[in-house]
């Protein structure tokens, strides 16, 4: 029986992630473990690749997962998550599982440097194999852990510290790649989530469970400390990046593209880029055309998806 | 019974693979180890083996879904050479260092650049410290008997760290041999089964594999780590003996010819011992006091084994096939030149490179090296300390 996306019974049940972490304050990982963590009765290991959740979560002697976990390396949670598979099949069908015979599920979490730019071989790897695992990019635009260099999931505009705005170059000047698509085209199960949309998360997190075969979601994690950004204000930072379409909530199931929240109404993209100090130079003077240059390419992209849901 | 058979070192190695079924299989093909990966796909295909075989999209993936799997309790193989087992390097240290037992056939490549696919032990020499049981072959058999052994002594409780079974590319893994394959249920009771202490899958008791240590507990644990491959000497003998009982054929730490009065000696690895002992027998039947050290297990290296034999000797040459630029010679000859320290006796030490890319050794530039030996050993003069064997320079 599937589990009800009702705060109260989520709420109730046990937390596989505890508190004792070292994760910033106001880190957005925790809100999205919470919510996959919960999505599946069946046990669940996890795979983790290097960086902020890895570093923050197990640090000898002491480990904040309560489910079985394993981190291998940096760019390879793929092929970890694949192989942990590959053994669970193996010994499932030769009737040596530990404890007898069980569904297990195996979950791998990667933040966007490990899954867009240096894991994304690996991954692709494993998603074209059709392992029957779940990949969750915890995308936070940054190598967070590393001081917040940039990445391939880094916005247009952002000053990261290797493309740091100066007085010549205005911070990184490529658009962040369209990974959610790419693992789309692995023709599986693929889908954007926002930790401030949790049903819509839990959901999309079931659903990539249940499958029996590969799935894939791109978590938008927000990250106060290489955002530059309060504290407090990560869920609605999330929020606003849904509204003003710079997230858009989708999935492609079966190859159709459905998009899972219409903004109702319009949120301009500076509301996304003014609380962030990344983006602070776009708002001086002469720094005019990357915030146009923003929006023009957000709505495009909107626009493309829109049209994508229509085929 | 055995049944003798005519294989080449690929079809060796997926022979014992075939027999062992492994859990999990994952590899990606690089000349020369590529046959060993496709008879083991045919052989599943055909339903002669029941391994969940994998074909990752790069060696870096399939050692990575081996420490996967072998967290998750599987009994794991792959199989690679040179430029594979080069990108494999950053994670063959972390199979070792949280003691995954895994076993790795190598039909061993030289590296690149200039590109080259045939033998030399440049990656397997790469990979020395990384922390792996390292097991050379002098021919088919060898390879098929070590592999066999391989997983017996990585699987076990004192010693839980991954093997690495190498023949020399090209001359071994694609030249037939005779050989003896034996039976396929005395090999699955041999091998029995893997019996891991924790694993990922026993999910009513989570465990975290791989956390993060700082400074105050990695130093701890690396050395923790090492206890290992220090313990798999005792290992390896008892499998060794085992072995014998079982299917006849002896194994050590390394084999010797002839050396019983031997006063010179060369040291090698892999298929080049074949070569040398019919040099060894021809000089013999000259009344030459020579005899030949084949080492076979290279990590953990068995340093005072080697110089107890070695340290009576005249003079001693050590055969690298791999170089160690700006060193002090090549990797084998710094390891049995530091064995012999301690000693009071012992031999005239030089090195030879030789075999590089797969350049021929023949019986006649061994013979020019037991001749210089004899010369050092009746002058007490060494000369050059390191020599190139059939170079051009
Ligand atoms: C092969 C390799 N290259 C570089 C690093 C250094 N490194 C560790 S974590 C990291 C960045 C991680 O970024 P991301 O995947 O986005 O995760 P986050 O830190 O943001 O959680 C880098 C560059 C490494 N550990 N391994
Ligand atoms: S740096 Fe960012 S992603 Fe990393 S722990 Fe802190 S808030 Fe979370
Ligand atoms: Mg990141």
């Amino acid at each position: 029986m599937a589990i009800r996306a009702r705060l109260k019974d989520l709420a109730a049940m046990e937390d596989k992630f505890v508190s004792g972490h070292g994760l910033c304050p106001g880190c957005g990982i925790p809100l999205m473990l919470r919510m996959v963590l919960r999505a599946t009765e069946h046990p669940l290991i996890a795979v983790n690749a290097t960086g902020c959740l890895e570093v923050c979560s197990s640090g000898f002697p002491y480990t904040a997962w309560k489910v079985p976990w394993m981190h291998n390396a940096f760019e390879n949670a793929g092929a970890t998550a694949a192989g942990v598979e590959a053994a669970y099949k193996a010994l499932k069908r030769r009737g040596k599982l530990p404890g007898g015979d069980k569904k297990i599920k195996i979950v791998a979490f990667g933040g966007d440097g490990g899954t867009y730019d240096i894991g994304l071989q690996s991954l692709s790897g494993a998603m074209e194999r059709g392992h029957d695992i779940v990949y969750i990019c915890y995308d936070n635009q940054s190598y967070a852990n590393t001081g917040g260099q940039r990445s391939g999931a880094t916005p247009f505009g952002a000053s990261a510290t290797t493309s740091p705005a100066g007085s010549k170059i205005p911070g990184k000047l490529q658009w962040r790649k369209n990974l959610t698509e790419i693992m789309a085209a692995h023709g599986i199960y693929a889908a954007q989530a926002s930790v401030s949309h949790w049903k819509d998360l839990f959901q999309k997190a079931q659903k990539a469970i249940e499958i029996d075969g590969p799935a894939f979601i791109n978590v938008l994690i927000p990250c106060p400390t290489e955002w530059k950004t309060k504290i407090e204000d990560g869920v609605q930072l999330a929020k606003i990046a849904v509204e003003s379409k710079v997230w858009p909530l989708y999935e492609v199931e079966n190859g159709k593209y459905k998009i899972n929240y219409y903004p109702k109404k319009e949120v301009d993209v500076t509301e996304w880029l003014k609380p962030q100090g990344r983006f602070s130079h776009m708002f001086k003077p002469g720094n005019e055309w990357m915030i146009e240059e923003y929006r023009k390419k957000v709505l495009e992209e909107w626009d493309r998806l829109v049209r994508l849901t229509k085929v | 019974m055995a049944t003798k058979r005519v294989l080449n070192g690929n079809a060796a190695i997926a022979e014992a693979i075939r027999q062992i079924n492994p859990d999990v299989v994952a590899a990606y093909p690089i000349t020369p180890s590529t046959a060993i990966v496709e008879y083991i796909a045919k052989f599943v295909s055909d339903g002669l083996m029941t391994t969940e075989f994998v074909t990752p999209e790069s060696e870096h993936s399939a050692m990575s879904m081996c420490v996967g799997a072998s967290a998750a309790g599987a009994r794991v193989f792959t199989a690679t050479a040179s430029q594979g087992l080069a990108l494999m390097f950053e994670i063959l240290y972390i199979a070792s260092s949280l003691r995954l037992p895994i076993v790795a056939g190598i039909a061993n490549r030289a590296l690149s650049a200039p590109i080259n696919i045939h033998g030399d032990h440049s990656d397997v020499m790469g990979v020395r410290d990384s922390g792996w049981i390292q097991i050379h072959s002098e021919n088919s058999q060898e390879a098929y008997d070590n592999v066999i052994q391989a997983f017996r002594i990585g699987e076990h409780k004192d010693v839980s760290t991954p093997v690495l079974v190498t023949m020399d590319g090209f001359i071994l893994s694609h030249a037939i041999q005779d050989m003896f394959v034996e039976e396929d249920e005395k090999v699955k009771a041999f091998v029995g089964e893997r019996e891991p202490l924790y694993t990922l899958l026993d999910v009513e008791n989570p465990i975290t594999i791989g956390p993060i240590d700082f400074t105050d507990y990695y130093f701890e644990h690396k050395r923790s780590q090492f206890v290992g491959i220090e313990n798999a000497p005792k290992v390896i003998l008892e499998v060794a003996e085992e072995f014998k009982k079982e299917f006849g054929r002896e194994y050590g730490f390394f084999e010797l010819y002839k050396m019983d009065d031997a006063e010179v000696a060369i040291v090698v690895l892999g298929s080049t011992a074949g070569t040398a002992k019919v040099v060894v027998d021809e000089l013999r039947s000259k009344g030459k006091k020579v005899g030949l050290m084949k080492l076979r297990v290279y990590r953990p290296f068995p340093a005072k084994e080697v110089a107890d034999v070695l340290s009576n000797l005249k003079a001693v040459a050590v055969l690298d096939r791999a170089a160690s630029p700006g060193g002090v010679g090549g990797p084998l000859f710094t390891d049995v030149r530091a064995s012999l320290y301690e000693y009071t006796n012992k031999p005239i030490l030089v090195d030879y490179i030789y075999g590089l890319g797969g350049r021929d050794i023949a019986p006649h530039h061994i013979a020019e090296v037991y001749d210089r030996l004899e010369k050092i050993a009746a002058t007490g003069e060494r000369g050059e300390l390191l020599s190139y064997i059939n170079l051009r320079e």
